[in-house]
């Protein structure tokens, strides 16, 4: 097994646990603090894939930023403690049933798919860096780029408008 | 790395995020949820870009680059979404008291 292969089984392995640790852990922080661990195991498989540039974008966008916003909001609202009311067995195992089965439509539909023997090239490639990255988006994407400024504006707006006591 | 074994880590990840948005009753972990499913998105389209770069490479030395444009401006969408929705919960909060989403279905009345 060479080290691509064991760190690809590790990282897997590490995002799942950390997921399914987020799902059923009874504290908010907790869950907050497991999610980090995910999107840090997505973000070493992006490097991975010689992503290079996406898994800093990914590490200090939702690893940094969003994250930290999550657990402002919930040390801003006291939520610390483990309170989850309305307690519903059934309805838990609904839930669990309902991603299962969506999870098995989806195996049986894409296991016999031709895409299937196809190799995602690990540890090579230059489309991953910032430079080609930066070509592409400046020439061929430069008016959504510019259009995503104003959706941050707006998004800012929105923010501060349903934030503030009316 | 053979691209069914992205597909499958992916799928399993975009699963336990729909389990959870469908047990947890905690609007702040149910968004977080959201959160997990777009990234489990994102790993499969830089897993499908690369997989393109590696037949179309040859011919095009940037074939694949779009996927990863793609990524970065779900990720863009993302952060909008998240200062939306995280001042929407704040403010259910105030209302409320709670960020439990059962205590939503007051808005029948």
């Amino acid at each position: 097994m060479s080290a691509t292969q064991f760190l690809f089984w590790f990282l897997s392995i590490l995002a799942l646990f950390s997921a399914i640790m987020m799902v059923v852990s009874k504290s908010p922080v907790h869950s907050v603090l497991w999610l980090i661990v995910v999107f840090f195991a997505i973000s070493v498989h992006y490097v991975l894939l010689n992503a290079q540039f996406l898994a800093i974008v990914n590490l200090i966008v939702y690893a940094g930023a969003i994250m930290v916003l999550f657990l402002f909001v919930i040390m801003l609202m006291n939520l610390n403690a483990e309170t989850e009311p309305l307690k519903n067995k059934w309805l838990k195992i609904t839930g669990v049933i309902g991603g299962g089965a969506l999870m098995l439509v989806l195996v049986a539909a894409l296991k016999d798919a031709d895409i299937r023997n196809r190799i995602a090239e690990t540890n090579k490639g230059e489309i991953g860096l910032i430079h080609n990255l930066g070509m592409a988006l400046f020439k061929e994407y430069v008016i959504p780029f510019e259009i995503s400024s104003v959706l941050f504006l707006s998004a800012m707006v929105g923010t501060v408008v349903i934030g503030k006591k009316e | 790395m053979p691209i069914d074994n992205y597909i499958f880590l992916s799928l399993a990840l975009f699963c336990i995020g729909i389990a959870g948005v469908l047990t947890r009753r905690n609007a702040i972990i149910i968004f977080m949820c959201i959160e997990l499913m777009l990234n489990a998105v994102n790993l499969l389209l830089i897993a499908f870009s690369k997989m393109h770069h590696a037949t179309a490479g040859a011919v095009n030395p940037d074939a694949g680059i779009n996927g990863q444009i793609f990524v970065f401006f779900i990720m863009v969408v993302a952060a909008a979404e998240v200062s939306v929705g995280l001042a929407i919960i704040a403010m259910m909060y105030r209302n409320t008291h709670s960020v439990d989403i059962n205590f939503l279905n007051r808005l029948k009345h």
